[in-house]
């Protein structure tokens, strides 16, 4: 028997849910999504949580719908269900792309799209496309329902806007704009491997083909995922190519601040990956958004 | 300090369990620790590995990433399961003969990823399989000798269907 002892509780409702966390506001609480990140922290004894809701049994956070302009995606809606999904493969292909570079098939049979946000990994896709699309986070707690846009959910290295009475409960992401050119790539050592860099671009040009929205986010290089909010700004009103494609990957290698250096990459490896990253997604989103200097998919 | 034990039931290779289970026990313990179905290997138990993968109503899982307590009222498939009346599955079969296994460790986990890629694409590109079996390690056999494997047992698969149709028909 591997992890420390622990109460537990599998609530059928979300109200249950809610309620079980307001009881036990002063006990060392755990929620369990799919459990792929959690567990493996149970097994090895670095989380030992008193009491863990187990928010599996709840059929009320597992859905994808299509509202207004926005997929709302229920917080315990597996991977898979993302991945399989024909409503995310019409209407945001960026998402869809992000999931299949989540783990392995396996992982994403149980592994949710609300864990994967709340868990907040540096290297995990999720957390790097809310940044990139501008997701939305519909968070549940004592006081009432919440809306939190993403670049104010992320707070750095597994730390989130979360507080420990809440539930994440829904993601909203935009539909992608008619128009808009997308990319999302990694670099992992096996695909499903954790990445040991990754990024994801969109672009919108206008009618002269030059660049009217750029949007760059890296993760998996420092210690959380961000946004590359100076070098998007250089390129805003810039006709695309390959000069200033290079030139905005250096850019980007260069404001990275503190990469993360561990057993898997170096700082200076990371570095790099952050500048042909830059390079290739901003390629391959000028191509989608049949933009100069652009690069077909699967070109490479 | 002690905890409360959960009664839980569920159906393993269509056979009917009940057990009392602290919440913390993992469901590759459950398995192999009090149903005595140690065909389920146990490596990393983590989740990197693959060696405990079952299939969870029809899908494949870490059975190492789940507590026992979820998988109540949950129908499983374990290695144990493959067989029917004493004669291998296809899978199985398709594995030794192309030597996909050597010492074995990781074989179950491998046929179980197998067996949910071949019903969900029964004639899948080499890509294809390279791509599910990415979450298996074996560290003897080499994955060249699985690629075959998974080859010959979708073919074979497939053969058994077709004549299963035109037999119908």
């Amino acid at each position: 028997m591997k992890p420390a002892r622990f109460e537990y509780a599998a609530p059928d409702s979300l109200a249950e849910a809610i309620s079980l966390l307001e009881q036990h506001a002063d006990d060392d609480v755990k929620i369990l999504a799919g459990g792929q990140s959690l567990v493996p922290l149970l097994n090895m004894r670095m989380a030992r949580p008193e009491f863990l809701i187990d928010l599996n049994r709840i059929a009320e956070l597992q859905y994808i719908r299509e509202e207004a302009g926005w997929l709302a995606i229920g917080a315990m809606t597996r991977k898979r269900a993302v991945e399989e999904s024909e409503l995310v493969r019409q209407r945001q292909p960026a998402l869809l792309a992000a999931t299949q570079l989540v783990g392995h098939p396996q992982i994403r049979n149980r592994g949710t799209v609300g864990g994967s946000m709340a868990h907040a990994d540096p290297a995990a896709e999720y957390p790097a496309l809310a940044l990139l699309l501008g997701v939305e986070l519909r968070v549940a707690g004592p006081g009432g329902e919440r809306r939190i846009p993403a670049a104010d959910f992320f707070h750095g290295y597994l730390a989130t806007a979360l507080e420990p009475t809440d539930v994440l409960t829904e993601v909203r992401i935009p539909v992608l704009d008619p128009g808009t050119g997308w990319s999302f790539l990694e670099v992992a050592r096996r695909h499903g491997d954790f990445a040991m860099g990754g990024a994801g671009a969109t672009v919108r040009l206008d009618a002269s083909g030059k660049l009217s929205e750029v949007r760059i986010a890296l993760f998996g290089v420092g210690a959380a995922a961000l946004r590359l909010h100076d070098v998007e700004r250089e390129l805003v009103g810039e006709q695309p190519g390959e000069a200033l494609f290079q030139d905005a990957g250096a850019r980007a290698s260069q404001g990275l601040e503190d990469p993360l250096s561990d057993v898997h990459a170096s700082a200076e490896y990371r570095r790099n990956l952050a500048r042909v990253l830059t390079v290739r997604v901003l390629e391959e989103a000028v191509g989608r958004a049949g933009g100069a200097g652009g690069r077909e998919e699967g070109s490479r | 300090m002690t905890t409360q034990k959960k009664a839980i039931s569920l159906s393993v290779n269509g056979i009917s369990y009940e057990a009392s289970i602290e919440p913390r026990m993992t469901l590759a313990d459950l398995l192999r620790g009090e149903l005595v179905l140690t065909g389920t290997h146990v490596g990393c138990e983590h989740g990197v590995c693959g060696a405990c993968t079952v299939l969870l109503d029809g899908r494949a899982v870490r059975a190492c990433l789940m507590l026992a307590v979820q998988a109540d009222g949950a129908s499983l498939t374990t290695v144990e399961g493959l067989e029917t009346d004493g004669e291998l599955h296809p899978i199985q079969q398709a594995f030794i003969e192309e030597h996909g296994l050597q010492c074995g460790f990781c074989t179950p986990g491998f046929l179980l990823t197998v067996h949910e890629l071949l019903e969900n694409s029964p004639d899948p590109s080499d890509d294809e399989v390279r791509d599910a079996l990415g979450g298996q390690i074996c560290r003897c056999t080499g994955y060249q000798a699985i690629l075959r494997s998974v080859r010959l047992a979708a073919t074979r698969l497939r053969d058994a269907q077709a004549a299963a149709s035109s037999q119908g028909s």
